[in-house]
């Protein structure tokens, strides 16, 4: 510790830290922690939902890290945590190949015509 | 019935008074901690301390008539606190700061589980309100010490070094404002376990969950380093944190509220 400044504030104290620092086994340069994706469960039996990403050295300290970023302030059952790496996704280029895909309707379950057929048939299961 | 509550009021104290000094301290690394995601969760585990020494002074407000939580613990004098001395320690390096973690929840863990089934229910019902934050302190600092006692020789020997400043210090958490025999009245009465027994029970666990790594556990069991804070034998640290603590309550009018 610095003796001659009897502030005990980390602030204040590491100021000088720069011209102390010797770090004998510095990092090669643009080496990081991975990214992962974190993704949160609100309640036994929902959907996963995707909260955000964070950066950790292992799955272990992903989810330690998830539990304070991503569930302290809002309801959670459990979590997920994927290394970014292991998505796979389309290349946004390639949008196109979803454009059209609000255009067929008759790909809906509204399509089909039943509603009508389930009534009829409720009816006739009263009347008898 | 009157001394046994003096008897439970003093070791409440000495649980809250480490719950609130020790959560002043790792809050100071809020904004310094080694990366984003550590800050975030460093400072949340401190705030909890915060709230588990609230809860404890607030107990001790309702069914013992001390003063407010603000009004006892901010005009308390220093020979009053009854705290250990290993939380009044600095900061320093964040080897140091994650081995009192370690250190210091394996043995709250122990404790909390143990008052969940305290014959005195208030108590029983903030072990029961806490156990969860605590499980995830104890997750929290055990991953982080077997991710970096695995890691590299650098790593492995500053929290080897760390580790043996510290112990001596964690020996003396478990020291007592009451005699043995007064806490061996506690414990039949079914209030809470002695201190011998947790310390016992603290050494096992450590031992186990540091086994997986290469640091090696000093092998003594007791020290007079560090010796003392329950009696108010405190380090000068602990002057300089309450005088940081006690800053804004004393700019204003006792009755400074926020």
């Amino acid at each position: 510790m610095n003796t001659e400044n009897n502030n005990l504030d980390p602030r204040i104290q590491r100021l000088d830290l720069q011209q102390n620092s010797q770090n004998p086994n510095p990092n090669p340069e643009h080496s990081h922690w991975e990214t992962y994706e974190v993704m949160v469960q609100p309640k036994r039996g929902d959907a996963h939902t995707h909260a955000g990403s964070l950066h950790a050295p292992s799955p272990e300290l992903a989810l330690v890290f998830a539990k304070e970023q991503y569930g302290r302030r809002d309801k959670c059952f459990n979590m997920w945590v994927i290394p970014t790496a292991q998505i796979f996704a389309f290349n946004p280029s390639d949008s196109d190949m979803f454009a059209n895909n609000i255009d067929k309707t008759y790909r809906n379950a509204g399509g089909f015509k039943v509603g009508e057929k389930i009534s009829e048939y409720k009816k006739q299961l009263n009347s008898k | 019935m009157n001394s046994l509550n003096n008897l439970i009021t003093k070791r409440l104290q000495k649980i809250a008074d480490d719950a609130f000094i020790i959560g002043h301290r790792n809050a100071e690394w809020t904004g310094l901690a080694p990366t984003l995601e550590e800050d975030i969760a460093f400072s949340s585990m401190a705030q909890d301390k915060i709230g588990h020494a609230l809860a404890i002074y607030t107990l001790l407000n309702e069914h013992f008539n001390y003063p407010k939580p603000d009004q006892y613990v901010f005009t308390k004098q220093t020979q009053q606190y009854y705290c250990c001395q290993l939380v009044q320690l600095p900061i320093q390096s964040y080897d140091f700061s994650l081995m009192r973690h370690f250190l210091f929840d394996h043995a709250e863990i122990i404790r909390y589980n143990e008052l969940i089934n305290s014959t005195f229910t208030p108590i029983a019902q903030i072990a029961q309100k806490i156990k969860g934050e605590l499980k995830y302190h104890i997750f929290h600092a055990n991953t982080w010490i077997q991710q970096l006692a695995n890691s590299s020789p650098e790593a492995l020997q500053k929290l080897q070094q760390s580790l043996n400043y510290a112990f001596p210090y964690a020996l003396n958490m478990f020291e007592s404002p009451n005699t043995p025999e007064q806490d061996q009245l506690l414990q039949t009465q079914g209030v809470m376990p002695t201190e011998t027994e947790i310390k016992q029970q603290w050494l096992n666990n450590i031992t186990t969950q540091l086994n997986d790594t290469p640091l090696v556990i000093p092998c003594i069991t007791q020290s007079n380093t560090g010796k003392g804070g329950v009696n108010g034998v405190h380090t000068p640290y602990l002057t300089q944190a309450i005088n940081e603590i006690t800053q804004v309550f004393n700019t204003e009018s006792t009755s400074a509220e926020w």
